[in-house]
């Protein structure tokens, strides 16, 4: 699956925020790879830094109350956090494109849809619009919307929302991106146009040979359409596995509790666990691992010391708890 | 014993535009002849997609929304008759759950004043009846005593829907009408509230109508399910009965999509279907015809009925996926 070079790894990658005059990270030490025609899917609860993971990819985080802070994000091999904004920019939805949640905020109301995509290319190709059009045109109709040369000339508002999504997706891919970051693309949809969004997104992948990261809250999105998953908890990965290995084996226990609390649609789930608790803030995060206070298998340990990403024994499955994967130097 | 509630032949019309600017007018049908019935200590759920008329039926039984014809018996009263002095007797009975606990409490009162508020409008006892029983509701529905004087803005998204909840309690109601309760929380969050609401169902022998579009939420608390498409009924029976064999090709589609935590069962979508037609323009005959993969030449003409299709099971179709 994994080919020699990524086309996205992040290094050590840490976010931070400005809360009260100091500066607390939201993203702490990340590190992953996606390589081509892959999707990574980033799961997590609300808080757990995975928006900010995305973000931080397009420096789209940074201001007077977020900064950089360490870590490098490899695109192709080349580190985008030594570039200028100019040359940023030029990056920006052009190697590395974003969809976003709610696609009516993220389009122009003013503009007709098909000249939105069409000075998206402009902005990256030196084209004349008549050729950008032509462009715009071919990726609605990649995207499948139905009757795209009718529909070119609407405004957003005439669209329904999986149209508009299939509209952002057309966007973002007009540029044919290496990386598509999507942060939670289907949330706001219904289950079944949900179910045509996702399919759509992996047929594009495989078509472009695309790396996806997709972040969503959402373990059953995830089954459906990972290649591999990372769980985050905390502003950190707390497992990493491909994505039958995930849910055929869950070994943080926060992954395991998460699948427990989650009622499911093709069962009857006599009892669902709840986590007890909640996200710890940023500002409060804990010495040791993140999901001591929640967890079952607490001891004295996983309040004293953090936890390392640790590979278990079968080789590719990565886990941050002392209980369940051998911390090297530390347990046996 | 008769059910708690019955609503019958249920129909409520929005008008849209015909104003100045408002472009012609035109109709929406949000819900069109929905009926059923929900027993003492029973759930029932309401799903389906946006625009279905989910929560427009959960309105009408508040009277939030006025119905345009049909009835609304509760314990035997019809509400769409009743006159305000009886209505207000009658809302002691019926409280409601809103999706959006950031936006359903108001963010001027503390904690004591937005439970008490009920109790002194209802005229529900003296000051210290009052504190006493906001600070028995607040131990049942999981929350210190300590937060009632405090804001809604200093409680997370779990704690303000447990407000909310102890709210809807407070004049010991018989049925609550809950709207997407737990559709804006985490799922850690919602398998919380979830635990909570059973036990309430079972300790206090409360009815729900919960509306939800989280199929694998309303399989775990409801006892009942009606799928919903285009403002009518389109399957009614035990909840696990219609997801794990659907009579109506919609709730087949609606099980299918929705996503399960198993790579093994990833949804293969056989055809890009449509999107669900404007409700102001609705289809002729049954409405799922053209976006139905085993449609005839009677379903664009007629309008199935929701018939027993075998015992306990109901479904509005013509060509049910199973007979008997």
């Amino acid at each position: 699956m994994a080919t020699a070079t990524p086309s996205l790894e992040l290094r050590d990658l840490s976010t931070e925020f400005r809360v009260g005059g100091t500066w607390h990270a939201a993203v702490r030490g990340m590190s992953l790879s996606v390589a081509r025609n892959e999707t990574l899917a980033i799961v997590g609860e609300s808080g757990s830094g995975k928006s900010v993971t995305a973000l931080s990819i397009l420096r789209l985080m940074s201001g007077s109350s977020a900064r950089h802070g360490g870590g490098q994000i490899l695109l192709e091999g080349e580190d985008l956090t030594r570039l200028s904004e100019r040359r940023m920019a030029a990056v920006r939805g052009n190697k590395i494109a974003m969809i976003f949640q709610e696609p009516m905020t993220s389009l122009n109301p003013t503009m007709v849809i098909g000249d939105q995509i069409a000075e998206a290319i402009r902005l990256h190709r030196k084209l004349g619009w008549r050729e950008a059009r032509k462009i715009a045109l071919e990726v609605l109709e990649e995207v499948k919307i139905p009757a795209a040369a009718q529909r070119f000339n609407d405004y957003p508002h005439q669209f329904s929302g999986g149209m508009r999504q299939r509209v952002m997706i057309a966007m973002a891919l007009a540029c044919r991106p290496k990386v598509l970051l999507a942060d939670e693309p289907t949330t706001a949809l219904d289950v079944t146009i949900q179910a045509q969004i996702l399919t759509l997104l992996n047929d594009l992948k495989q078509a472009y040979g695309m790396s996806v990261v997709f972040i969503t809250h959402n373990l059953g999105v995830v089954a459906q359409i990972a290649d591999r998953v990372a769980v985050m908890y905390g502003g950190e990965i707390v497992e990493l596995a491909d994505v039958d290995t995930l849910f055929a084996h869950p070994t943080h226990p926060y992954t395991e509790a998460l699948l427990r609390a989650m009622p499911r649609v093709d069962t009857d789930t006599d009892s669902l666990r709840p986590i007890p608790g909640s996200v710890p803030a940023i500002t409060a995060m804990p010495k040791g691992c993140a999901f001591a206070a929640r967890c079952p298998l607490r001891a004295s340990i996983c309040e004293a010391k953090h936890p390392v990403l640790a590979p278990l024994p079968d080789g590719q499955h990565q886990v941050r708890c002392f209980m369940r994967a051998p911390q090297s130097g530390e347990q046996a | 014993m008769s059910p708690l509630l019955q609503v019958r032949n249920l129909v409520k019309h929005f008008e849209r535009g015909g104003g100045l600017l408002g472009g012609a007018k035109q109709i929406v049908r949000a819900v069109n002849d929905v009926s059923f019935d929900v027993g003492r200590g029973q759930s029932l759920g309401l799903v389906g997609e946006s625009g279905c008329g989910k929560s427009t039926v959960a309105r009408t039984l508040l009277r939030l929304v006025e119905p345009d014809e049909g009835s609304i018996l509760f314990d035997g009263i019809e509400l769409r008759s009743a006159k305000s002095a009886q209505m207000r007797k009658l809302r002691q009975r019926i409280q409601i759950v809103f999706q959006d606990p950031f936006a359903s409490l108001n963010p001027k009162l503390t904690v004591r004043q937005t439970l008490s508020e009920p109790l002194r409008v209802h005229k529900l006892g003296a000051s210290r009846e009052i504190d006493a029983r906001i600070g028995r509701i607040l131990d049942e529905v999981g929350l210190p005593l300590a937060a009632l004087d405090r804001y809604p803005h200093e409680f997370s998204g779990g704690q303000r829907q447990r407000i909310g909840i102890a709210r809807a309690l407070v004049l010991d109601p018989e049925l609550i009408v809950a709207d997407e309760p737990v559709s804006a929380l985490d799922v850690s969050v919602q398998a919380q509230i979830l635990q909570l609401l059973e036990r309430l169902k079972r300790e206090r022998n409360l009815s729900f109508v919960f509306v939800s579009h989280d199929l694998g939420v309303v399989r775990h608390f409801c006892d009942e399910v009606c799928v919903m498409y285009l403002g009518r009924i389109v399957e009614r029976g035990k909840t696990a009965d219609v997801l794990d064999s659907p009579l109506h090709p919609y709730s087949k589609v609606l099980r299918d999509c929705s996503p399960v935590p198993d790579p093994a069962a990833r949804i293969t979508l056989s055809r890009i279907t449509d999107e669900i037609p404007a409700p102001t323009n609705l289809p002729p005959g049954c409405t799922y015809h053209p976006r139905c993969a085993s449609a005839q030449a009677d379903c664009r003409e007629k309008v199935p009925a929701l018939d027993e299709v075998f015992t306990g099971r109901r479904a509005a179709c013509f060509h049910p996926l199973m007979k008997v």
